[in-house]
Order: C-alpha cells, then structure tokens, then sequence
C-alpha cells in the first residue's frame, strides 16, 4: 500500500500527487514510469515519473483526468492508500553533458520533462525550455522552469500565451546552436517537432506513451515502428529517436480503444464518479 | 475383470460454454471418482510413477479413493505435490503419467490420474485445507522471485523444511501464468487463489509489484541478506511473426489477448476497467495450448467465426489433444498447412485480412517435426477483423540485463545444471520457462521440486561451514 502524502491541483483536472514508495524513490530516474492500479477491478496504468524525494522516500506523479481511472486517481486525497504501484519501469532518460540541450514539454508531461530538465541541468547542460499546452491556464511548471532553465520559451496551441505552435522553433534552431533536443508531450506535438528538427540534423528523443496493459515486457501493446523495427515502448523505450519513429502508426494504435475509455468514462460520470 | 472404458467426466455443453468463461470439464463426483480409482490395477511396480515429473505415489492415492478416505489420498498427493488443484486440470497427463498406464498399455483407456486428482483436490477445497503444523524457522532467508509454477513450488517445499521465503511477483495478483495466461474456463481463477493461499499458509510471503531487476537486482536481494535466490520468471515476452501489417490495430500477441481477458477480467468490461476488443472474424495464429486458448477466449467474447492458423498438419499440434478436440466441438476452425504472409489494413489502420500461402511438409527439422515449406502460388486471402498471434514466448530479459553474472543461451534461457538448478552466479538456481523456454505448468513445478532440493543443500553446507 502506498500513501499519498501530498495532493494539490496545478490546473484544472491536472494533479499532483505525492506518494510514499520507499524502494522505488531509491531507484526510480527521469524518464521512468510506474503502473498504478487502484482497486481489484481496475485498469493498469502507467505514468510517467516527475520527481522523487530520496530523504522523503517519496515519488511525485502529475497527472491529468482524462479517463475513468485518473479521474478516481484524482478524486483520491491525502492520506489515501494506493493499493498497487509497481516500477521503476522503462529505461531512464539519457543524461550526461550534451552542451546546451533543448527541452520541449507539452500538457502535463511538462512535469516528468522538469524532472528530466534538472539532471540535465545538473550534468552540466545549458538547459532552453520549451513548454506548452492548449491554452494559458493549462500551463503548468512555468516558475520552476524559470528558475531551472537558462532560456525559457512558452507556447500555446490557441495563442492566448507566447508563441501559438512550435513554428517558432525553426528560427531559433537556425539561430543558435542545439546539440540535443528531448520531447515528453503528445504523441503529435512530438511529431510536428520532430519534423522540424529533423532538417537541422540535431538528435531528437521522444518519450512515447503508447498503450500499455503490464508495462512490463508481455502484452506488446506497446509496440511502435522505430527506425522499420518493431520496439517494446516499455523494455526498449519510452525515448526513442524521434526521426526514426513511425508517429502515424503510433497514432492509430493509441486511438484502438478510444470508444470504450469514452464509455468507461461516461458511465463513471453517471454513476455519480464514484463506481466502481 | 476391469473395466476398459474410462469413466467418462462431464462437460458444460458445447453450445452453452461458448456463451460463459465457467469452467468447461466438470470434475468427478464423489461415485463416478471411485468407480474410475477401482479401475486402477494398483501396480507393485508402478510405471505411473516414473512418468509424473514430481514423483505422486499415484497407486498409494488412488488406492485410498477406492477405500472413500479423500482425505488421506489428498494428504498423500501433497507430500509430493502443493498445487494439485491446478495439476489435475492442467497437466498433460496423457503424455506422463496416463501414458506410462499399464491399463492404457493393455489396449484399455488408462486410470483417469488426472482426473482423480482434481476429485482429491477440490474435495479437500471444499472441505477445508489441512495445513502441516508450522515449522521452526531454521533462520536462513530464500528470495523466490515470479509466483508461477515453479517458484511456487519452491517456495512450498522450502517452507516445509524451515525457510523463511519471500516471494517477489511483478503482477499485481500472484499466480504467473496461471493466473495471466491460462483462462478462467480451464482453471478457474478461485483455484489458483486457494492454492496461492496454502502456500502462503505454510509460511510463505508474497510481495506483489515488484520487477526484479527494475526495483532490485539480484544483487540487492543478496546485500538484503537472502541467503539463495530462485529465478523462476517464467517466459512472458510475446514473439511476433515479423511480417508486414503486424502493428495494425487489431492485432494482438496471445499475451496481451489473455492478460486483457483472465489478469484483467476484460470480459467483465465494463464492470472491469480493462477493456477487450474482439470482432467477428477472428484469425489465431498458431498450433499450441496458448492459440487453443486465445481461439476459445475470443469465441466466448463473441466472435461468429474464429479460425486456427497453423503451418504444420493436425498431427503435429503441439496443443493437448483434449484442447483441441474441446476446442473443434465448439466450433474453432482449423487452416492446416497454412502460414501468413501480411496482414492487410483496411481504411482506419485496423486489420481487414490476411494473406496466407499453403505449406507442405518436407523432411524433419531438428525438432524432429516435418518441416513445413511454402507451397509456391498458393497465396490467397481472408478477410480477418482480429488477429492473435501466439506463435510463442520468450523469457522475459529484464533480470538477465541486470546480472550479467547470469549466463543465459542465445534464445535468452538462462543456463543452469539440469540436476541441481544452480546457475553460473553462486546462490541462484532457476527452474521452469526461464530456463526451458514455454513449456508446461508441471515440467516447471518439477524443475521448482529440483531447485528447493539443491537450495537445502547449498544451505545445509554453508550453515555446517559456518558454524565450524
């Protein structure tokens, strides 16, 4: 069982939480992820890992109410128990001394990707960040960006902040030098950065999130094409170079069970958000 | 004059079980399951025995089902066998210990071993479970890591002898692929849930969620103080065909298919959170026990037609005849002889159809099968809304590529002494898939019997070298 320490909401249906796990807070790097399952007929989902506490022995998870299970995740308060938690899963995110790396976060994978941003900041890296969501209230992170990172840059798909979409990005890619750029976002915010990184020939890492059942290793619902090969998202990713992936493909299969997330989530409403 | 005919056991009919995930085969009632032991010779040299990998005294049992004491026949399967329960339904009996029946030698049906003990089994499940009175820890500490067959074998005989053993499993519920792969209608899930529960009786505990390898290493379950570690892992990753179209939705790999339906209960969506997608016509890919299940899940799920792909003939199926024949009454399809070559999508990137050529088979391999060719210009197509592939396993590599003191065969098996278990790096044995690559819930238990044995050696020695 794993206590939840600490509950706050960064923005409308977006959450924080933070939860006691001992042994996973001692592993767990950026760029893993944990699988919850919160009660006996629940779903396995994973999430991407924000931030540990060594001393607290503590994870940190952010997350957004999308579906029936994160939204009983959310309706979860402080002193409530998880009852499974299982990770670190994944391979960690590549971090050592690049130069000066971009950082480019969308929605609530801003929060792993500040996770990630602080070790690279730490390896040494010149950190420029990148961070964005549909509109300015659901941007999230921005101060500790600001204070983590060297150049900080926001964008939104309406416009209502900063840059409206990552257009922008081919003049400052042309203007200065990147040696690596690193992506934790939608799968098609990773797509359209990718496209525009890929002319200047700087390595591009995504961190994808296809459709998991175990996140271990045995359903391969996580299979995505990288570079004409078929990978596990779980053992051989979550990042990949993103030039190599085959996004369309990537799309599709995490539109598979679209109608029956609806479902699941449409009946949890009527049922007054607390069935089970 | 005994009877040559087994006792038959009953059935769900055929037409109702395609509609429920109950279980298919009923089990003996306490009449039918004495009259079946009566049929038993009750060899002096029995040759039953030798076939079954944990060594049951298989006349001793039955012979106290004729004389109606159950509970003594079950006591007796126990000493050699924790999970009986799951052994009389699932064990290839007709190839171990039936096979070896002087009854079925005689041109007669052999005793139905299996089925008796099931009967002994679910006796005792209904009457209570008995558990040995609790052992003194002998203070050494034994890490099991998976809860399948073999480790929980391990875990039930160490305990036995004194152990303290901590089992690690990785799945939210313990079990393996009794519990992942093997679906409700051939071993019912509150089985598996018993016998996990004795062997928890007998002193074992078990931590749910965590990865060996991801969360601890080998290395730290020795640093922790764990005296000897069994690896019992199992062989979890799905192999694909690698042919085009395979990433298409609507495609699964048998394990996600199963997982989906018995770890997750997907045939409950959406009372269950996980969901299941099965369309009308479905394509299983493959000829063994894991695409017999996957064809029978996806017709319960209500699939119109669902079709077996296999590229040898009927004869070479490695799947057991009783699942096949349960599989054809209720009304699977069979394509012999026939492989796909790619999948086909359709407009939204799902899978639409399948073309297939015909094969033929040449000389045998070196699995002793005849070897299947393709036969030239018999390509074809069928139109296929779901496709299984359960073509096989591999072990899962996550321990592997955190112990590289592990050494491991080029498929990924790990390497151990046949007759002990041990592996390359000292203290760990390993038993079961992880080392044989897919094979069956019993061969697995009998590696687990193997390894607790040479585990009590091993520590029998160094506590005795200890204490010099």
């Amino acid at each position: 069982m794993y206590r939840i320490l600490r509950r706050s909401e960064l923005a409308s249906n977006i959450d924080l939480l933070e939860i006691e796990a001992a042994d996973v807070a001692r592993k767990a790097k950026p760029g893993q992820f944990v699988i919850l399952n919160l009660h006996e007929k629940g779903e396995r989902i994973p999430l991407t890992l924000s931030g540990i506490d060594e001393e607290k022995r503590t994870v940190t998870l952010v997350f957004c109410e999308v579906g029936k299970t994160s939204k009983q995740l959310g309706q979860m308060v402080e002193g409530d128990f998880i009852p499974h938690l299982a990770g670190p899963l994944g391979n960690p995110s590549e971090i050592k001394h690049f130069g000066r790396v971009l950082c480019v976060g969308g929605g609530v994978m801003i929060a792993p990707l500040y996770f990630q941003a602080s070790a690279l900041k730490k390896a040494g890296n010149k950190v420029v960040a990148v961070i964005g969501a549909r509109n300015k209230d659901l941007l999230i992170y921005e101060r500790e960006f600001e204070k983590l990172c060297d150049e900080i840059y926001v964008a939104t798909d309406d416009g209502s902040k900063g840059f409206q979409g990552l257009d922008f990005l081919k003049e400052l890619l042309k203007g200065s030098k990147i040696d690596r750029v690193v992506a934790m976002g939608p799968t098609i915010m990773m797509k359209t950065l990718s496209e525009i990184t890929k002319p200047f020939g700087v390595k591009t890492i995504v961190a994808l999130m296809p459709v998991m059942v175990d996140g271990m290793g045995m359903c391969g619902a996580c299979r995505v094409t990288v570079g004409g090969d078929t990978k596990f998202g779980c053992l051989d990713g979550p990042e990949f170079d993103g030039h190599l992936v085959d996004f369309d493909e990537l799309v599709n299969r995490q539109m598979m069970y679209l109608p029956e997330e609806r479902m699941a989530l449409l009946m949890h409403r009527e049922s007054g958000g607390c069935g089970k | 004059m005994k009877k040559l005919a087994r006792t038959p056991m009953s059935k769900q009919d055929p037409k109702e079980r395609i509609h429920n995930f109950s279980e298919v085969a009923l089990g003996y009632d306490e009449k039918s399951a004495v009259i079946e032991a009566e049929r038993c010779l009750g060899c002096p040299n029995p040759q039953c025995v030798k076939g079954c990998p944990v060594g049951v005294d298989i006349p001793a049992f039955i012979r106290y089902i004729k004389q109606r004491k159950f509970a003594e026949a079950i006591h007796t399967v126990k000493e050699k066998n924790s999970l009986p329960a799951i052994c009389g339904r699932v064990c290839p009996q007709e190839v171990q210990c039936q096979e070896q029946c002087v009854l079925g030698r005689a041109k007669g049906d052999p005793t139905s071993i299996g089925g008796l003990e099931r009967f002994v089994a679910d006796w005792e499940l209904r009457n209570g479970v008995g558990v040995p009175s609790k052992i003194a820890s002998n203070g050494a500490r034994v890490a099991v890591i998976g809860s399948g067959p073999s480790g929980l074998t391990v875990a039930a005989d160490l305990a036995k002898l004194g152990y303290e053993i901590m089992i690690f499993e990785a799945l939210h519920i313990p079990g393996g692929v009794l519990v992942y792969g093997i679906p409700e209608f051939r071993l019912p899930k509150k089985i598996v849930e018993a016998e996990v529960r004795y062997v928890e009786k007998l002193g074992a505990t078990i931590k749910t969620d965590v990865m060996i390898g991801k969360l601890h290493t080998i290395e730290d379950l020795f640093n922790d103080g764990f005296d000897a570690v069994f690896i019992g892992t199992g062989a979890g990753l799905p192999q694909f065909m690698k042919i085009p179209g395979e990433n298409l939705g609507g495609v699964y790999s048998a394990n996600e298919f199963l997982i989906r339906v018995n770890l997750m209960a997907g045939y409950a969506f959406p009372s269950y959170d996980t969901p299941i997608r099965v369309g009308k016509k479905v394509a299983v890919i493959g000829g063994g026990n894991v695409a017999m299940d996957s064809a029978r899940s996806a017709l319960r799920l209500g699939a119109e037609e669902v079709a077996v792909i296999y590229r040898r003939s009927r004869e070479e199926m490695p799947a057991r005849r009783e699942e096949l024949e349960n599989a054809e009454e209720e009304g699977i399809e069979l394509e012999l002889l026939t492989n796909p070559s790619r999948f086909i999508g359709d407009a939204h990137g799902c899978v639409g159809g399948i073309e297939c050529i015909r094969m033929q088979l040449g000389e045998p391999d070196e699995s002793g099968r005849r070897r299947p060719t393709p036969v030239k210009g018999s390509e074809f197509k069928m139109d296929m809304d779901t496709v299984i592939v359960a073509i096989g396993r591999y072990p899962n590599p996550l321990i592997q590529a955190t112990t590289p003191q592990l050494k491991t065969t080029k498929w990924g098996t790990l390497i151990v002494d046949p007759a002990t278990g041990r592996t390359s790096m000292d203290g760990a044995y390993a038993g079961g898939d992880i080392v044989t690559g897919e094979a069956t819930v019993i061969s697995a238990m009998g590696a687990g019997k193997i390894a607790a044995r040479s585990i009590h050696d091993f520590l029998t020695r160094k506590t005795h070298i200890a204490r010099q």
